[in-house]
This record gives C-alpha cells, structure tokens and sequence, in this order.
C-alpha cells in the first residue's frame, strides 16, 4: 500500500522529491515501556503543502508529531527536516532547525506567568535580536491581527479562552515565520464555531505564508476543511494515505468503521 | 518469601537511587554546558538573583536572629556555671560565623526557594510549556535552570552575612539586657585575635549549599511527570532532597575547612 511518503516522492521522483520535501519520516518506530506506539510509520510533506494525521486517541499520532519537531527520539527510523536528518543532533543544532518550525501545542502551552503579547513576542526576543523594541511591538500586533488577537495583548493566558488561547499559540508559533507548521490537534476542546474559526483561520495562514504543515487531529472535518492530504494511523501504522475521497472509496474495514463513526 | 519480597525491594531502591543520580549528572552537564556557552541570559539571571536574593533575604535575617538571640541565651547559661561569661562574644560570634548562619541559611532557602523552584519548573512541565520553549529553539536548560542555579550559587554568601549580621545583632542584644555592653565591645571582643580564615570559608561554603539547592530543585522540577500531584512531589522532593544534602554537604566542608585552614 502507498504511504504519504511514497506519494510525496513518486510526485517528482526520488531525487527531486526528496530535495522538495519539507519533512520526510521513514520508517519510524517508538517504544513506550512494553508498549510499541509507531511501527515504521513513513510520511512525507512538500512545501506549501497540508497532510493531516488522522487516527484514534493513543494511536501515537502527537508522539508522530513530537518526534517531527524533535521533542522526543525515534528508537529507529530516519527524520528528516528541510533536508537535514536531525537524528543525533544536540538541543542547540536542533534548535536552528526549530527556529524554522511553527509548533502548536494542543493546549497551546502558553507561558502562563507572560501576557499574550510577551507570549507572541517571546521568540523574537530570542532569535531576532535585531529588531528594536519598536519593531517587535509592531511584529507581535501584526501577528495578534492576524489571528484576531488585537485585543488581548496585555491580558493573561488564564483570562482568555481556550480559542483564543489556541490563537495565541498560533501566533506564537508563526513569530519566526516558519517555513514548517507543526499543528497538534487545533480544535480539540472546542465548540463547533471556535473550530471552524481556528480551520479558516489555519486555511488563510496557509494561503498566506505557503509552509509544509502536519496536522494531527481525530476531527475529519476539521483534517477534510484545511488538508490538502489525510494520512489514518492505527496500531502505529499508516492504514490509508490520500485524499478524503481515496478514504471515502477505501474498502479497508478499519478506514470504513473511522468514516463511519466520525 | 519475605527475604525475597525485601531483596528485590533492596535491589530497586538501589537501582533507582542509581538511576537518579546518573540522571542527575546528565542533567548537570547540560546545564554546565547550557550555563559556560552563549548567548548568556544576562536578564533573567539578574531577574533569580532579585527573586532568590532580596526576597529570602527577611526569612534568612529572621531565621539568622532567632537563631543569634537563643545561642546567646544558651550559651550565658552554660559560660555562667562555669565562671566564663567573658568568652561569650567570642562564643556567639564563633558560633554564629562559623555554623550557625551557613547552615540556617541553607535550610531557609532550601525550604523558600527550592519549593519555589520545584514548583514552578514542574508546573511547566505538566503544562508544556518547558516543550514549548525547546520548540522555540530556547534552551530550557540555560535559560531556566542555568540561570537559577547560578543565582542561586551568588546569593547564598551574600543571604549568610545577611543572617550573621542579624544573629550577631540579636545575640548582642540578649546579652546586652542581661548585662549591659555596647555592639562595640561585644563586636571588638567577639572577633579579638580572629583571621579572615577564620570566617571567610564558612560564609564562602554556602555557594555549594547554593548549587546543591538550585541544581536538585531544577532538576526535580524538570523531570516532573503526571499534572498536580507530580508538581506538588516535585515541590516536597526539592525541599527534602535540598534541605539533607545540604546538611551532609556541611559535614564534608566543615571537614575540609578545618584541614585545609588548620
């Protein structure tokens, strides 16, 4: 069966499409304990392109994700990012990896004792010592604009919604202007309006900025509205990668009981 | 049975007091690393120093003079039977330099600022936000436990002469409404024939007291799994483990104080 990798590089062969993929994962595999969470899982992500992770809960698809972005080590298996294996890399030389990778966390992980616009600002006081204080201002009200934050600058994280607080993040996360867009599950916890305001809002970003982005979720709407791909994880494997209607004309059970129940 | 159940009880504890201390080391020279390479968080370095030096300091002087004022009491009533009340400056000052404001220091901020530590560095954990700032290619150990450390290493000293001028000042004074002597005399004839040997090493050993309280508050903090009850674990962890290393800390460095300064 075809994985989301093998699709990402048969799309320009294996040379040009290894050189435009944004984050190939081959063939990963990680142990929790006794318990195997991936099994040789392979993904593939060109530029300007959206694959969403779909799969039950426990299914190993934010570990998918926090392996992507370096959080945690695969036990085998290669990833790699804007054509670097980051495999064996220290916290510093992954860092410079990271800094072009926009990460949201499913709680969006805002520092809580910063305000939203320090939150924002965070990595650009890091990384982009070069902007005046003025120009960092205008950065984090821009990028607060852009997610429909312009008023919460100064308010607390614990003041604000959980969508606004996933906004937050997300602002967050594009500060540095990713060029990869790491998302774990966006629309978890929320009503169905803050839901589809977090897809369109994800959809323009997209449009706008043209990154590769991951998107885990066990919301098929949601993964059908803002992917451009759907990859259905089960037992730390890929079942099905394709389009919502490759899924949709599947005849594998499992893919049929996923539609089905979703 | 029971010789079985408490071997494999013996073997764990062991295993995992190992396994702690290897963990320790491991994180110690990341930080050591974090801590020697740049960029160096000069701000938030001054901003632990504020927070782990000026507000411990009244619990420190409190603790240092309570302390002061009961060793004077004591040690009138033991000086007096023996008809030596004249060597009682020397003896509260002796006491006081030497022991007393080192070790009440560590343990005050052992309590003060290895639950604050604890707790706050575990409270990041559960909540990812120690994630997120590795996501944003910010180095977890350089800026939050490094800096802490580090803080904790300069304001230890400074905190002991904090509570040594207090304990000197209340053991003035309890002998003073006893038996009249001005500050001067009783200073005079409390440090009569004393070299800098005789108090710089004692004031000087509580920067160890200072690594050890900020490395095992950092390190309990950063390892925290399982929400609430893991940050509060970690908070009594940090406090206990702190508060006894501390203690046996002093034993070896009385040790070598008094081989190396004879």
């Amino acid at each position: 069966m075809a994985t989301a990798y093998d699709t990402a590089m048969k799309q320009d062969g294996p040379k040009q499409g290894e050189a435009a993929l944004a984050i190939a994962v081959e063939s990963v595999q990680k142990t929790f304990g006794n318990l195997k969470v991936l099994n040789g899982v392979s993904l593939g992500v060109h530029r300007g392109e959206t694959l969403a992770v779909l799969g039950r809960s426990g299914t190993g698809k934010s570990v998918l994700l926090r392996m992507i972005v370096g959080l945690e080590r695969p036990d085998s298996g290669s990833i790699s990012i804007l054509g670097q294996d980051i495999a064996g890399f220290s916290l510093d030389k992954l860092g410079e990896v990271r800094k072009r990778m926009g990460f949201l966390f499913q709680h969006a992980a805002l520092y809580d004792s910063l305000t939203v616009g320090e939150n924002v600002a965070f990595p650009l006081v890091h990384h982009r010592t070069d902007l005046s204080k003025a120009e960092r201002g205008e950065r984090v009200n821009q990028l607060l604009t852009e997610v429909g934050l312009e008023n919460a600058l100064d308010k607390m994280p614990s003041d604000i919604s959980g969508g606004m607080q996933k906004r937050a993040g997300l602002a967050r996360a594009l500060a540095l202007e990713p060029e990869i867009l790491l998302l774990d599950e966006p629309t978890a916890g929320l009503d169905p309006i803050s839901s589809g305001e977090i897809d369109e809002l994800v959809l323009k970003l997209q449009r706008e900025h043209q990154m590769a982005s991951i998107v885990v979720t066990h919301d098929l709407h949601s993964a059908k509205t803002i992917a451009n791909r759907l990859a259905l994880l089960d037992q730390g494997k890929v079942v099905i990668e394709g389009s919502f209607e490759d899924l949709q004309q599947s005849d594998i059970g499992f893919v049929k009981e996923f539609l089905k129940l979703s | 049975m029971q010789a079985s159940a408490g071997g494999i009880s013996s073997t764990g504890l062991l295993s995992g007091l190992l396994e702690w201390f290897g963990n320790l080391g491991i994180f110690s020279w990341r930080v050591l690393k974090a801590a020697v390479t740049p960029p160096f968080e000069g701000r938030e370095l001054i901003r632990q120093m504020d927070d782990i030096g000026s507000k411990s300091l009244p619990l420190v002087a409190l603790a240092g003079g309570a302390v002061g004022a009961v060793l004077s009491m004591e040690v009138r009533s033991s000086m007096t039977r023996f008809g030596a009340t004249s060597l009682l400056p020397s003896a509260v000052v002796y006491s006081v330099i030497q022991e007393m404001g080192p070790i009440i220091t560590g343990l005050v901020v052992s309590g003060r600022v290895g639950a604050g530590i604890g707790a706050e560095l575990a409270s990041m954990k559960v909540t990812e936000q120690i994630d997120a700032m590795e996501v944003s290619a910010v180095n977890p150990y350089r800026l939050l436990a490094a800096t802490r450390i580090v803080a904790c290493i300069l304001m230890l000293p400074l905190l002991t002469v904090g509570a040594d001028a207090c304990g000197l000042f209340t053991g003035w004074l309890a002998q003073t409404l006893v038996e009249p002597l001005s500050l001067r005399q009783f200073i005079e004839s409390g440090f009569r024939g004393a070299t800098l040997a005789d108090y710089l090493p004692p004031t000087f050993k509580t920067a160890v007291f200072g690594l050890i309280i900020g490395l095992v508050a950092c390190y309990q903090g950063m390892r925290t799994r399982g929400g609430a009850e893991g940050v509060g674990r970690a908070a009594t962890n940090s406090v206990v483990l702190a508060s006894l290393f501390v203690i046996l800390a002093d034993v070896v460095l009385v040790k070598m104080i008094l081989v190396i300064f004879p």
